[in-house]
């Protein structure tokens, strides 16, 4: 039994594999911050849907938040449903230049590609969502994407 | 064979464990969930095409309208949104060959044959004051309709749903069963 005789000496526990695990942490959460580039704004509470399909192109989507500020922006824009675009309240004349923005940033065979995800608080109303819709379509934007949750059942 | 001194515990593999680990959650963790419900939108129409869209077939257009108190109309019969799916089911595939209901027309599909497509289109009309809520809501359920009608189109030729089948198999069942969902122009809705 020498192997119980040795551990019952050891004072210490064994630290060694703890800055592995601190590794995985950090990249666990490295990836995680990566992913969220856009502070968002707007309290965005997706809809529930069904029938989702999944966003096959991370790389290719722009996103277009829609909602009421949150609280600590509520003093200076209200709680009237506004438009992020980015990282800034946007009106939807913005749009146009946002979009093109976007476009320019793709490589040219992705242009066509391109995909707007609309992110709408479920107590948006559609006046707003029409208005961003008929902006995206005069960009020619055409290809988009009503961001939903997927449903429980 | 002399007796080494071994560590307590042995940590060769932690790291291994860690880097696993690590791969793991890379690999499966979803960080933000990015679904939704893919469309199309339609050009923006020129000044000769207005007139064009108005030439539809009555028969063959559907207008599903929600009004500013999210209360639900699909061709002019009000409803509950869990009726709308099955009005829109019969609506696509017309069984009864009801003159009331889309006409179809054979269409060559490439690998296929012929295939009578409905021309239904579905017209979805919104106001201002509809909560965006109630459209994913009503559009979540025209999509299950479509899915469904093609599910069981899947199933009726080639014997599996239409997840389950080639892209290829795909692509045919979607030009048989197409999914033509208007989004209406906001100037027609503020009229109505």
């Amino acid at each position: 039994m020498p192997v119980f005789k040795r551990s019952g000496k050891k004072e210490m526990p064994e630290i060694g594999s703890s800055s592995d695990i601190v590794f995985m942490f950090l990249f666990f959460f490295m990836v995680c911050s990566q992913l969220r580039s856009t502070e968002v704004k707007v309290k965005v509470k997706l809809p529930e849907a069904t029938e989702v399909a999944k966003l096959e192109r991370k790389d290719l989507a722009s996103y277009i938040y829609i909602g009421s500020p949150t609280s600590q922006y509520q003093a200076q824009y209200g709680t009237e449903s506004r438009i992020q675009l980015n990282d800034s309240f946007k009106t939807t004349t913005d749009i146009r230049d946002f979009i093109a923005a976007e476009r320019e940033s793709l490589s040219e065979a992705d242009r066509q590609l391109m995909q707007v995800s609309l992110k709408a608080d479920e107590d948006a109303r559609m006046g707003i969502i029409t208005d961003v819709k008929q902006e995206l379509r005069r960009c020619s934007a055409l290809k988009i994407m009503y961001a939903a949750r997927k449903a429980g059942n | 064979m002399a007796k080494r001194k071994t560590p307590g515990l042995s940590t060769q593999s932690t790291s291994d464990i860690a880097f696993l680990l690590l791969c793991y959650f890379l690999m499966t963790s979803t960080m933000d969930q990015q679904s939704g419900l893919q469309r199309r939108l339609p050009p923006m129409p020129d000044q000769n095409q207005k007139t064009e869209d108005t030439k539809v077939n009555k028969r063959n257009i559907i207008i599903v309208k929600i009004n500013s108190g999210d209360r639900l109309f699909a061709g002019d019969q009000s409803m509950d949104i869990s009726q709308l799916k099955d009005k829109i089911k019969e609506f696509i595939t017309n069984p009864t060959n009801d003159p009331n209901l889309p006409e179809r027309e054979n269409k060559a599909i490439e690998g296929f044959g012929e295939y009578p497509v409905s021309k239904g289109v579905i017209s979805l009309q919104n106001d201002r004051g509809t909560s965006y809520k109630a459209y994913i809501q009503v559009q979540n359920e025209l999509v299950r309709a479509i899915n469904e009608v093609r599910d069981d189109f899947s199933k009726q030729h080639y014997g599996r749903v239409f997840s389950a089948l080639t892209e290829d198999q795909q692509k045919i069942v979607k030009e048989a069963i197409p999914q033509n969902i208007s989004e209406a122009e906001p100037k027609d809705v503020t009229k109505k």
